[in-house]
């Protein structure tokens, strides 16, 4: 696993989504079942609250050669399982203080919060998300000979 | 092969010397509360059937707190802790490891610490006031409290944050200007204690070169898991002696009062102290940091009833198998330390500090006046008693 750079110099990043099962999941499906286009190295993770995610999937992601993690929830106010996505935001923030202690850069950890039908605006995140990381250059948690 | 490798082990532990006298289940703290378990049944079972696979699925392997007690107690002097460590390393080779508390947050950052190629900010803490060197004789391991305090941002009364600004102003203050590295990384004593060797092995090398390249001699610890990391397993994992001495903060400060170079002001204030197993029964270091609490004018020092090598546990080690027992085992600890009437409890090691906080902000089964004591640093409670 992990992003690579190819025979064309290319690189493809890898973004680990948690996904929670009421709003980003049926986002990433509603975007698959109409063909909207998004990076192919972003790999879904559905999880039933993103208020599940605990630090530790986010860390394990970036130590198993995820370039970028995204949590993508319900919309502030309005979690199904009533505050679950704050309490994703708040682990995000500790854990991207961790990540700058590592020397990671913090853009490579970051939330999203829509409605359960947002296809056009899922594939949008994606392509934004994965563009930031191309740019940011494959993640330096992982040698680059462990990635293949 | 895996029969091999549990009768060197039990030759190695000396756990042949058993005499069965049940000293160590007498005084273990896991067993008070879980009556099933005892360390040297476990022995007993390796011998009974010498199969890594069966034994790595057995809980006791996990339950332990490797807290050193029943190896320090032993007549026979059996080390029992070393054939826990060594016998969870065979089980990760198989993959089979315990499910850790933070889920492995700590593990999986001591990993990537290991193997990637970052360029760490571990040097945040240094403020202009305090002096550090890129090179000196005296080099400062600066550990994991600030990766901790960032974990535990959310919970009252930690105070660990500012244990290598306060060891600095200590050094700082005897006239010692130690060396820090930002290449420094974690030491690797959880993945150690969850039978990650190939994780130490990265982290050893790393540090090694880091301090090596600063030129020291002589390394000071402030957090006893670290200094006992270095001393026992560093060596241990490698080929030859470490290039450098290796002490504790402690040992350091108990010769500066001696000699006059620490002056303390008048600090009202009745304190215990938690002997972290890591420091007294694993390192031997136990009268230093009560000889630096009686230099201190105005801190009465009072014992806990268990103290020194019989020191109570604070309950797990390398986040491996927090349970109910657990809980009751720090209620216990918590018990014991304010029947002493003290106002605080002093420890070195931030990890006794979070489990023993951890307790407290749970919703007890036990009368919170009974359990209500703040657990401090020690390093911390020090730097602020320091002349100003």
């Amino acid at each position: 696993m992990g992003g690579e750079a190819g025979a064309a110099g290319t690189f493809e990043p890898v973004v680990v989504a948690f996904t929670c099962s009421w709003c980003g999941y049926p986002s990433a499906v509603l975007a698959g079942v109409n063909r909207i286009e998004y990076p192919p190295g972003v790999m879904i993770v559905r999880v039933m609250c993103s208020g599940m995610v605990e630090p530790a999937y986010m860390m394990r992601a970036f130590e198993q050669g995820a370039d970028g993690v995204i949590v993508v929830g319900c919309q502030m106010d309005n979690c199904h399982y009533m505050t679950g996505n704050k309490r994703a935001q708040e682990r995000v923030d500790m854990v991207r203080v961790l990540l700058r202690t590592l020397g990671l850069d913090d853009r490579r950890l970051r939330t999203e919060w829509m409605n359960a039908s947002e296809r056009v605006r899922f594939a949008q995140v994606m392509n934004e998300f994965v563009a930031e990381l191309k740019g940011l250059g494959p993640s330096p948690a992982v040698p680059c000979e462990e990635k293949a | 092969m895996s029969e091999k490798v549990i009768k060197r082990l039990i030759q190695d532990t000396r756990a042949f010397d058993c005499v069965e006298c049940g000293k160590c289940t007498s005084v273990c703290p896991v067993t008070r509360f879980n009556r099933e378990f005892a360390p040297r049944l476990l022995v007993v079972k390796a011998m009974e059937s010498p199969s890594i696979e069966a034994l790595a699925k057995e809980r006791d392997l996990w339950v332990c707190t490797t807290c050193a007690v029943c190896s320090s107690m032993c007549p026979y002097k059996v080390d029992y802790t070393e054939f826990i460590r060594g016998l969870r390393a065979e089980s990760a080779l198989l993959g089979i490891t315990p499910e850790c508390s933070q889920g492995g947050l700590l593990h999986s950052m001591m990993r990537i610490m290991g193997k990637g190629e970052l360029k760490q900010r571990r040097l945040d803490w240094v403020t202009p006031d305090l002096t550090v060197a890129p090179k000196g004789d005296i080099y400062y391991f600066t550990g994991c409290a600030k990766h901790l305090s960032t974990v535990f941002q959310d919970r009252k009364g930690l105070d660990f944050g500012g244990v290598p600004e306060a060891a600095v102003r200590i050094m700082n203050a005897a006239g010692v200007v130690p060396a820090v590295s930002n290449d420094e990384v974690c030491c690797g004593h959880d993945l150690n204690w969850t039978g990650d060797e190939n994780g130490l092995a990265a982290l050893i090398d790393r540090n090694l070169a880091a301090i090596k390249a600063t030129g020291a001699k002589k390394v000071v610890f402030t957090c006893p898991e670290g200094l006992r990391t270095f001393s026992v397993d560093y060596p241990a994992m490698g080929d030859e002696d470490l290039p450098f001495e290796v002490v504790h903060l402690s040992q350091l400060m108990a010769e500066w009062v001696k000699e006059g170079k620490l002056k303390f002001r008048e600090t009202k204030a009745k304190v215990t102290y938690h002997d972290a197993c890591r420091l007294g029964r694993h390192m031997g270091v136990y009268d230093p940091p009560r000889e630096v609490l009686r230099a201190i004018p105005g801190v009465e020092f009072v014992e806990l009833e268990n103290n020194r090598d019989k020191c109570l546990c604070c309950g797990v080690s390398g986040w491996v198998s927090c349970d109910a027992n657990t809980k009751l085992l720090q209620m216990e600890k918590l018990k014991e330390a304010k029947r002493t009437g003290a106002g605080t409890m002093l420890t070195f090691c931030p990890k006794c500090q979070v489990h023993l906080n951890c307790a407290l902000q749970d919703k007890i089964p036990v009368d919170r006046a009974l359990v209500d004591i703040p657990v401090q640093d020690f390093t911390v409670f020090v730097a602020n008693a320091l002349m100003r």
